[in-house]
């Protein structure tokens, strides 16, 4: 052995010595690391706090990766010992790391929900809702029910010509429906129509049949105005026309409707009357809605309430039109919607409708 | 029509329950409104008679009278009366019972008392505490006990007897609302006949016969229009004797709701009821010339009606008349010189068969709705002309009260040709929808009077109203029972297309009401008045001819008034706030023709909203134009309008959409609003709903969401005062490349921003389609912008 190779193999174990002593206190660093990382996250209080301590410790310039960093000086043999020691100290440090954020996590929640506490008492914060007006409710209800049984809506002009109000209807000059005192007038031919049955004569002169239609729309009829009575106020009427259309058929339409108006309770009340331009004529009574037909105030003791008026299109109306009366055959009715809606929602005087009180109309 | 039920069964025996009665006729066809029993709340009145009477003892004024009531009864009873002697028979009321008081007419029962320390267990009754009047008791004493014994009929009186029933008190009067076309059931007759079918009873009815005497009428008579007189029957009764009517009588025809005035008058309305057919009673002495002659007036012809009143006539009016004057209206009063009196000894009746139309028109003409005009307006039967002249002439007899000429004059020129119906059964059925066997139809058609001939129903006359298979379909259901008739649901398909428009104001409506309004209904007629009260000018309505008042004169042309009307109704009501639309029609003049749909107006429908309230402003009422808008698919602008009188002038903006203007939004004018009395700001817009409906998007189509990232830039703007936000935003549009949203955030006046000038701050945010948009790209734009800008004089702040 020359000196020289003694000489190198001294120095090599100089070295493995240092070697030696450097990973022992590579790793008393990483134990004193991990020992006062956990201290100092157990001891940490607030998210941040923690969030401080993984950068310090794990970030890219935190002191354990700085350690890690010394590795390349080591030996292929010895640096799976610190790395191995480092990771299980990393984990145990992320570990205690996410443990304490979720503990303080949920405090925190705690905390925000006792002192976020409010009194849901206090009134709400509003974004107002108009509302339709209570006859236009039941307005919406009568097109739904009818349009599912296959009607059209149909409307027309409010001021009208007498011929399609009166004449072609049957209301011959001199009727007393006719009179100044009952009509408003524009002129001798022009009236306010009085029903919508003008629309009625419209439709049948400018559609073949089968028609089935509803008309709902404003009238005029000069009454004065006061609890029950209104020189305006609105109608909806019906005409099916077709082959072998029946009386019977008037009556089931007219059961269907009230029961999906107002439920199946109701019962009905074929009465005998007169129309120019419906025979046989009928008035049809309901079970009063309040006493269910035992009498009370609101059908004066009587247990019907008289509802509308209706009948089988008369043979020369539909002539009037051009319907040929051998061969068709129809049903008209026509109901007024102020009554209905005064009964349905109980208003006692017809004057708040149009009055239009905002008081009024919010409650429906 | 008030039916006496005493009356109705001497022709049928409807001895039914009276609510039963009620139910069934008013079930087939002729409606009872109600009934009143006439003898409520009269109780226990018997007839009594006086067994002694002697002076109270400590009164000089009353009676202590022993009363015989009857069933061997005797009360005593204390009087103040001092008509009543021992033996006298008298009406007493019972205690317990029930009279009207003597002095104010009320209500009153009798309970046992002392008067003066002197026991009385009844009350004697005068005529008007049993609720009779003079003419229903012409002997009564006015001012003591009613004398039983001066009845015309005391040999009927039995101590205890019920007074109400020998009084005639006793009977329901039955209100029947008789429709337009059935004049017969305005008779007792009429409605005997309808009993009759509906309860199937025998109705006896006999033709009415008179004995007369022999002698010369001299009386001609001469129809000259027989166009308005189809028929005029004319008999005599001479020495005539006035007298009060029978009790029978008068009861009848008070419980029918007429006053019993004497036996002639009395006969004539007796009749009218009875029968229905109106009759006219003259004194002879006045028909000059022994002629009556049924003309037109002369124009202007004057005669003083029964009324008193004099009339001026025109030539359309038909006259019955003398050889020199007219002597009645025919068909709705006579004259007044011309009228029964005590004296009068030579008497005509007249029925007759005069135009409906006429007779309607000449009322109307003069001012007087008689009982008498009421029935010629719908319609008379010529054959019941006849019997009813012959029962006034049968009763004429039966009450003595003149002998009547065996001739009678009879200008008949009516139609007598019965109306035949032919007769199918099956054809009944398929309009009623039901199953009725041919018998069943034809038991009740005959039940009805109806009989079959030859395959044809012969209709009795004095049924005006049938003409058709269909008529006779209404016959037979009424009876047979309209709920018993099936109900069955038609199969219907409507071949009418739905019109969109109205599919969209139901939307409009929704929308308006997610904007918080509430939905109105107000008048379609307006006060002439109201638009100058608006701010409206030049306004041409239509004008109604009859209006209720000048506050409903006119059809409106403008929503304005309506809504301004709801305002300050609401303000009124101390309403602190409100929101408020509706839409509605307004009546456009189109001039002597029509509109396009045939309308003789061009009717229109305004969507009108109204706002008052301490958070609402110009700027709410136009945040929610823009949000109903844009809900619509509509862009629309928002133009300055200062010359629209119903709003300020500086708050106010024209709505244009495509540069048509389609309504108008701002604040109400401070004169309007105080025309109104609303002491508050108020904000209203007015839009065509039809330009709505053309402009709005009902289906809008998909665009894409953005797919790379927005740019965003905040430019804070110097520019004249004068200048628009709606300008300057036009200019960066105009202007701007890639420019997806423009907002203004910020307007600003005061420290910091130069005399004369304003401060607009808008967000803007740029995006491209296809590609991210780099920084460059939209400097570049920003720069675009506000060189574009700088032309116009507006400057980075």
């Amino acid at each position: 052995m020359t000196k020289k190779a003694i000489a190198v193999i001294i120095l090599e174990d100089i070295e493995r010595i240092k070697e030696s002593i450097m990973i022992k206190e590579t790793l008393e660093k990483i134990e004193q690391i991990s020992a006062d990382t956990l201290a100092a996250i157990a001891e940490s209080v607030s998210l941040d706090a923690v969030n401080d301590i993984r950068v310090k410790i794990l970030g890219k310039k935190g002191e354990l990766t700085a350690v890690l960093k010394t590795m390349g000086k080591l030996s292929a043999e010895e640096r799976p010992v610190i790395g191995a020691k480092a990771n299980e100290v990393r984990e145990a440090v992320e570990s205690a790391i996410a443990e304490q954020m979720s503990r303080l996590k949920s405090l925190n929640y705690e905390t925000r929900l006792r002192e976020e506490a409010i009194d849901v008492t206090l009134p709400g914060k509003r974004v107002s809702l108009g509302k339709p007006h209570p006859m236009s409710n039941v307005l919406s209800d009568m097109k739904e029910i009818f349009r599912a049984m296959g009607y059209t809506v149909v409307t027309g002009p409010e001021i009208e010509e007498t011929r399609y109000v009166f004449d072609m209807l049957n209301t011959k000059e001199g009727h007393p429906a006719r009179d100044e005192s009952d009509t408003f007038y524009i002129e001798n031919d022009v009236v306010l129509r009085t029903q919508t049955s003008s629309v009625q004569i419209r439709t049948m002169l400018e559609n073949k049949p089968p028609i089935a239609i509803i008309s709902p729309g404003r009238v005029f009829r000069r009454d004065e105005f006061d609890a029950t009575h209104s020189p305006v106020f609105n109608q909806c009427e019906a005409l099916v026309v077709d082959k072998n259309i029946t009386f019977a058929d008037l009556k089931g339409t007219l059961e269907t409707f009230m029961k999906r108006l107002y439920g199946d309770s109701v019962r009905l009340r074929f009465r005998p009357h007169h129309f120019p331009y419906t025979e046989p004529s009928a008035e049809v009574d309901l079970s009063c809605f309040k006493c269910g037909g035992d009498g009370c105030s609101m059908c004066k003791g009587e247990g019907w309430i008289e509802m509308l008026g209706a009948g089988v299109v008369h043979p020369q109306v539909l002539r009037n039109c051009g319907i040929d009366p051998e061969v068709y055959s129809g049903f008209a009715f026509g109901v007024g919607l102020d009554r209905i809606t005064m009964m349905r929602y109980e208003i006692d005087d017809l004057r708040h409708m149009y009055e239009n009180d905002l008081r009024f109309l919010k409650q429906f | 029509m008030n039916l006496s039920m005493k009356w109705l069964r001497d022709y049928v025996k409807a001895e039914m329950s009276i609510a039963d009665f009620a139910r069934g006729m008013t079930m087939s066809g002729s409606k009872v409104e109600k009934w009143t029993d006439l003898s409520d709340p009269l109780k226990n009145i018997v007839c009594a008679k006086v067994t002694a009477i002697e002076r109270h003892a400590d009164s000089d004024k009353l009676w202590v009278a022993q009363v015989d009531v009857g069933d061997g009864k005797t009360v005593q009873i204390v009087t103040g009366a001092q008509n009543v002697t021992a033996g006298a028979r008298i009406p007493v009321v019972l205690e317990g019972g029930v009279v009207y008081n003597f002095h104010d007419g009320t209500v009153m029962s009798i309970k046992r008392g002392k008067l003066r320390g002197v026991e009385s267990q009844g009350m004697m009754c005068s005529y008007n505490e049993l609720g009779l009047t003079l003419e229903d008791l012409p002997y009564a004493d006015t001012d003591g006990i009613l004398l039983l014994d001066n009845d015309p009929e005391a040999d009927k009186l039995e101590l205890g007897m019920d007074m109400l029933e020998f009084l005639g008190i006793k009977d329901i009067a039955v209100e029947f609302e008789i429709t337009n076309n059935r004049p017969d059931c305005l008779s007792v007759i009429g409605l005997a006949k309808e009993a009759g079918a509906t309860f199937n009873l025998p109705v006896d009815v006999k033709k009415p016969v008179f004995k007369g005497v022999d002698g010369d009428l001299n009386l001609k008579v001469k129809i000259e229009n027989k166009e308005l007189c189809s028929r005029y029957m004319g008999a005599v009764v001479k020495n005539v004797k006035i007298a009060p009517s029978p009790r029978w009588l008068v009861e009848r025809l008070r419980a029918s709701g007429v006053r019993a005035i004497n036996n002639l008058v009395d006969i004539t309305n007796f009749v009218m009821l009875e029968y229905g057919h109106p009759m006219h009673a003259f004194d002879k002495r006045y028909v000059e010339g022994d002629s009556i002659i049924v003309r037109n007036a002369a124009e202007n012809e004057k005669i003083v009606l029964l009324d008193g009143e004099e009339r001026i006539l025109t030539a359309e009016t038909l006259v019955i008349a003398d050889a020199k004057k007219p002597i009645a209206v025919a068909g709705v009063m006579g004259g007044e010189f011309s009228g029964i009196m005590d004296d009068t000894k030579e008497v005509v009746f007249e029925s007759a068969c005069f135009d409906g139309v006429s007779v309607r028109k000449t009322a109307q003409r003069i001012g007087r709705r008689t009982e008498s005009s009421a029935r010629f307006e719908k319609g008379i039967d010529a054959a019941n002309a006849e019997n009813a002249l012959l029962r006034a002439l049968e009763l004429v007899e039966m009450l003595g009260c003149g002998e009547v000429m065996k001739t009678i004059i009879d200008e008949d020129f009516s139609n007598k040709e019965p109306v035949k119906i032919k007769f199918d059964s099956k054809n009944i059925n398929a309009i009623l929808g039901a199953d009725i066997p041919e018998s069943k139809q034809l038991e009740i058609l005959e039940k009805l009077g109806f009989k079959l001939e030859n395959g044809f129903i012969i209709v009795p006359s004095i049924r005006i109203d049938m003409e058709l298979e269909c008529d006779l379909a209404e016959e037979v259901a009424r009876i047979y029972g309209y709920n018993e008739i099936p109900s069955t649901l038609p199969r219907v398909t409507s071949q009418i297309a739905p019109a969109p428009e109205l599919a969209f104001e139901e939307k409009v409506s929704k929308l308006m009401q997610g904007l918080g309004c509430h939905e109105l209904m107000t008048f379609s007629f307006i006060s002439p008045k109201s638009y100058e009260k608006a701010g409206i000018e030049n306004a041409n309505s239509v004008i109604i001819r009859n209006p209720l008042g000048e506050e409903t004169g006119v059809m409106r042309i403008s929503m304005l008034p309506s809504m301004l009307e709801v305002l300050a109704r609401n303000y009124n009501n101390r309403n602190a706030a409100g929101r408020f639309y509706e839409i509605g029609t307004v009546y456009l003049p189109v001039g002597n023709g029509f509109n396009r749909s045939g309308a003789p107006t061009d009717e229109k429908k305004i969507l009108c909203a109204g706002i008052y309230g301490d958070s609402e402003s110009f700027f709410t009422l136009k945040g929610m134009a823009e949000e109903l808008f844009e809900k619509l698919g509509i862009s629309a602008k928002f133009m300055p309008q200062g010359a629209n009188k119903s709003y300020h002038s500086g708050r106010c903006a024209e709505i244009t959409v495509n540069n048509e203007i389609i309504g108008v939004l701002g604040e109400l004018h401070p004169l309007v609003l105080d025309n109104y009395d609303i002491n508050t700001r108020a904000f209203c817009a007015e839009i065509e709903l039809a330009r709505l409906f053309e402009y709005s998007v009902a289906t809008p189509k998909f665009k894409q969401l953005p797919k790379f990232p927005a740019m965003t830039r905040d430019l804070s703007l110097l520019c004249d005062i004068s200048a628009t936000a709606g300008e300057v935003g036009e200019i960066i549009s105009a202007s701007a490349a890639n420019l997806e949203q423009l907002t203004l955030f910020d307007t600003y006046t005061g420290a910091q921003v130069p005399e004369g000038k304003k401060s607009l701050s808008y967000k803007l945010i740029f995006r491209k389609k296809d590609a991210t948009l780099t920084d460059e790209e939209t400097d570049k734009a920003v720069v675009k912008i506000l060189r574009a800008l700088e032309n116009k004089n507006i400057t980075l702040r």
